[in-house]
């Protein structure tokens, strides 16, 4: 072989190769000899499966048993008053299924029946009354769709990066459809004559395990859109989850949701309870805290690819796939950026955004294979842009514990594994 | 209908019909833009070929969809309830529930307000306080309310709520000592919640006081001197201000393209080290399953009656909070439970025992069946100075369940 045959031909192993890489990207990847799983005769295909009288109600299927809630053990003192996190970046769309829903509880996760279970609606009303869950039953119900999320969602992430992946950094969220009751429906049956005035009133709220769980409501928000709900994803609610009767509080943080709702009243004044003194206030870095810090703002963040999440197929089209949301409203614009926050294009979101709802954008892709660094940002219908960890660091030091809604920063590498980092 | 719920509705329908129209217009909005690009399409294709014909008699009947769509959504948005129609608003009431009696609002109507209401009458002091906390609050808060392990600090901490690792206390930072009555009372102790009276009551917050240095020791809160204490963190705390300091900044046209200068990690979550390890949950949470199934398996072979494993499964969970047995149970507030029975009194490595236990173990004392029952249904009075706060299994049924579970799962 000559000299010119010989480079030619390296030069034409080069450019095969790049291609043969290009195909792999680009296209599905040649098979060299037939896949056995198409040609041989498999199992199922054969053999019976499982039939109808096996799984009253089911369970995801075996193959899925790490699509679970997990909690960080050293975050709290016990397990019984402790939370745990939703896996978000295993799911898609926008509805939480309510098995894998993060739990929040004071004093654990009670059982109380339907039958045991009693309303009370008292204080400032013309006739304090007692319901049954029968008669909530009867009241006009109505359905939405609503985020529920924790004021310490991503709590652990002030002071720098912390915990490796989505369901640690941001999944103490959920996302559900609501059937129940107008908490005004309620209301109206008590009578608010006795109250006078309302723009100065509130309405308290109380849960019936141990801790019994108290939050003080400004009136405006309790006849707005607070509903009081009895089924999640068109089924009871979980125990975890408040079962038989919860509060949902609409964008306002998920300590409100007053869980196994137990009591009504109509007050003067805020409770000052502790769970809206000595928690949920945010200490600022002068000393001074915010308090009655409600409403949850615009946030987003990458639920794939994530630490938890790596990208396991090389380069070629890649699926970016997140979730959005807002305590002010609907989403309306989500952003994302591969180099670190420099330049940003705008995502496509799943379907259009629903207020105070999860929203699911996707950011379609042609990894190069070189490395990331992976942010979202949403917007909403205010205007509200999602701030970088060091504009609400400035705004508010290191110890606010509540409410971090920064954007958030996943580094994923050649391999495609990701991490959680800080960027300057 | 109420009248001055009235004076809400008005508002409140003026806010669903604004956002019905809004759902309704965005939707609107969008299908028009979709129209108008369809049409951009038909004036292309048409101009370009014949070929193109069909695809323009498509875009014809898209837009002829997408015009219908366009019209129903008007009609919802007409509605004023955009995609969930509100509840209809009752003229009258519908007359559902019960009138509330005296006595079961006097049960449940337990809150105190900042300025005092709610308070029941009674008084208790700093010395019977201490004695209570001792016994009841300990366990997590420390015998000085200076906390224990992960459990709430309840003393001290001030003057360090602007340093970098501040101590929120019920002295540095709570802002009303009605909190503290209120939410002791309520729920408190854990795991007993509501078993306090109001003198007891009165008598622990006395003592987290004096432990904050705010009273002297011969001091006696009653629910009539309540409110001449003061904390010292009451203007601590100012309303959420967001909306002025934060919103007006970040309502702004974001940055698209040249936004930094350059970008550089400045911290990596994997230095720290502090994510559990997910394989190795969902690992621990299967061999945990397996173990119940071999367990209840065990028990199916009259070893121990499965029903009781499982009642006492449901009774363990009063001991929970302070107690772990089963695979990689480790000392909490109390000492793991595996291999309880048969166990030397006080003699599991690295938990710091009362004297009584220890002097029980060096005796050579084990845990039989017969001492637990004792153990567990007076804990004070079997084990007088036992650390243990906690007064007893209330079910003597329980009693015999909680042994069973712990020997079932708790085999080293």
């Amino acid at each position: 072989m000559d000299e010119f045959a010989k480079t030619s031909r390296r030069a034409f192993l080069r450019g095969s190769a790049a291609v043969a890489a290009g195909t792999v990207a680009g296209q599905a990847a040649a098979q060299g000899a037939p896949d056995p799983a198409i040609t041989e005769l498999q199992d199922w295909a054969s053999y019976l499966g499982v039939g109808v009288d096996e799984t009253p109600y089911g369970l995801p299927i075996k193959f899925e048993t790490d699509v679970v809630r997990r909690n960080v053990a050293w975050l709290t003192a016990s397990p019984i008053s402790s939370i745990n996190f939703t896996p978000i970046h295993a799911l898609e769309g926008t509805i939480t299924p309510q098995g894998c829903a993060f739990e929040r509880h004071h004093s654990g996760a009670i059982e109380l029946s339907k039958d045991d279970y009693r309303l009370m609606i008292n204080g400032l009303v013309d006739r304090p009354l007692v319901f049954t869950y029968a008669d909530l039953e009867r009241l006009p119900r109505e359905n939405h769709v609503y985020f529920c999320e924790c004021a310490a969602n991503t709590g652990m992430e002030w002071a720098g990066a912390q915990l490796n992946g989505a369901q640690f950094t941001h999944g103490m969220i959920h996302n559900m459809e609501y059937t129940g009751v107008p908490l005004r429906t309620l209301l109206a049956e008590a009578g608010l004559d006795a109250a006078g005035d309302l723009t100065d009133k509130w309405v308290y709220v109380e849960g019936a395990d141990a801790s019994s769980n108290g939050r003080s409501i400004p009136m405006e928000k309790a006849l707005d859109d607070v509903l009081v709900a009895f089924k999640a994803n068109g089924e009871a609610l979980r125990m975890e989850h408040g079962y038989p009767v919860r509060l949902v509080v609409p964008g306002w943080e998920g300590n409100m949701w007053i869980k196994w709702l137990r009591r009504i009243e109509i007050t003067d004044a805020a409770v000052e309870s502790r769970e809206e003194t000595s928690k949920y206030t945010d200490l600022h870095e002068d000393g001074v805290a915010r308090k009655w810090t409600w409403v949850m703002d615009a946030k987003s963040v990458i639920t794939s690819p994530s630490p938890q999440m790596p990208i396991t197929h090389g380069p070629g089209p890649l699926v970016v796939s997140g979730l959005a949301w807002s305590g002010h409203g609907k989403i309306t614009r989500v952003d994302v950026s591969i180099d670190g926050g420099v330049t940003w294009e705008t995502a496509r979101l799943g379907k259009q955004g629903d207020a105070k709802a999860l929203t699911r954008f996707y950011y379609d892709m042609d990894w190069d294979g070189s490395e990331m660094l992976m942010q979202a940002r949403a917007m909403d219908d205010t205007g509200y842009v999602q701030p970088t960890k060091d504009q609400l660091r400035e705004m508010r030091g290191e110890n606010s514990v509540y409410h971090n809604n920064c954007i958030q920063t996943w580094f994923v590498n050649e391999e495609g594994v990701a991490e959680n980092v800080e960027v300057s | 209908m109420s009248k001055s719920l009235n004076l809400f509705l008005p508002a409140i329908g003026g806010t669903a019909l604004m956002l019905g129209g809004a759902y309704g217009f965005t939707s609107r909005d969008y299908a028009e833009q979709k129209i108008e690009s369809l049409e951009i399409q038909v004036e292309q294709s048409t101009s370009t070929a014949a070929d193109a014909v069909a695809n323009s008699r498509a875009a014809e009947a898209e837009i002829e969809r997408l015009a219908a769509e366009r019209d129903e959504l008007q009609v919802i948005a007409a509605a004023g309830g955009g995609l969930t129609q509100p509840a209809p608003v009752a003229e009258t009431v519908y007359g559902l529930g019960r009138e509330a009696l005296p006595e079961e609002i006097a049960a449940w109507d337990v809150d105190v307000l900042p300025d005092g209401r709610g308070l029941p009458v009674g008084s208790g002091d700093v010395w019977t306080g201490e004695e209570l906390f001792v016994e009841q609050c300990a366990a997590c808060h420390g015998d000085f309310a200076e906390g224990s392990g992960n459990w709430p600090v309840l003393a001290g901490g001030f003057g360090t709520l602007s340093d970098e690792d501040p101590v929120k206390t019920i002295g540095s930072y709570w802002p009303y000592l009605s909190t503290s009555w209120d939410y002791i009372n309520r729920s408190m102790p854990f795991g007993n919640a509501g078993t306090l009276s109001a003198d007891e009551t009165y008598a622990i917050v006395a003592y987290i006081l004096y432990s904050n240095d705010l009273i002297d020791d011969d001091f006696v809160l009653s629910d009539e001197n309540f409110m001449d204490v003061e904390l010292p963190n009451a203007d601590g705390f100012v309303l959420d201000d967001r909306a002025d300091t934060e919103y007006t900044v970040w309502r702004t046209e974001p940055c698209m393209t040249d936004c930094k200068d350059g970008v550089e990690i400045t911290m990596h979550a994997s230095v720290v080290d502090v994510t559990p390890e997910t394989e190795g949950d969902a690992q621990a949470s299967m061999t945990e399953h397996a173990a119940g199934t071999d367990a209840a398996a065990e028990g199916a072979e009259g070893a121990i009656d499965p029903a009781l494993i499982e009642a006492g499964q449901g009774a363990f969970r009063q001991c929970s909070s302070c107690h772990e047995v089963g695979e990689n149970a480790s000392n909490r507030t109390g000492p793991e439970l595996n291999g309880l029975l048969g166990r030397t009194i006080g003699s599991v490595d690295g938990f710091r025992y009362s004297n009584v236990m220890r002097d029980a173990g060096e005796a050579g004392d084990t845990w039989t069946a017969e001492a637990l029952e004792a153990f567990l249904t007076d804990p004070r009075g079997t084990m007088s100075g036992t650390k243990m706060a906690f007064r007893g299994v209330r079910n003597p049924e329980d009693i015999a369940a909680i042994i069973a579970y712990i020997q079932s799962v708790g085999t080293e």
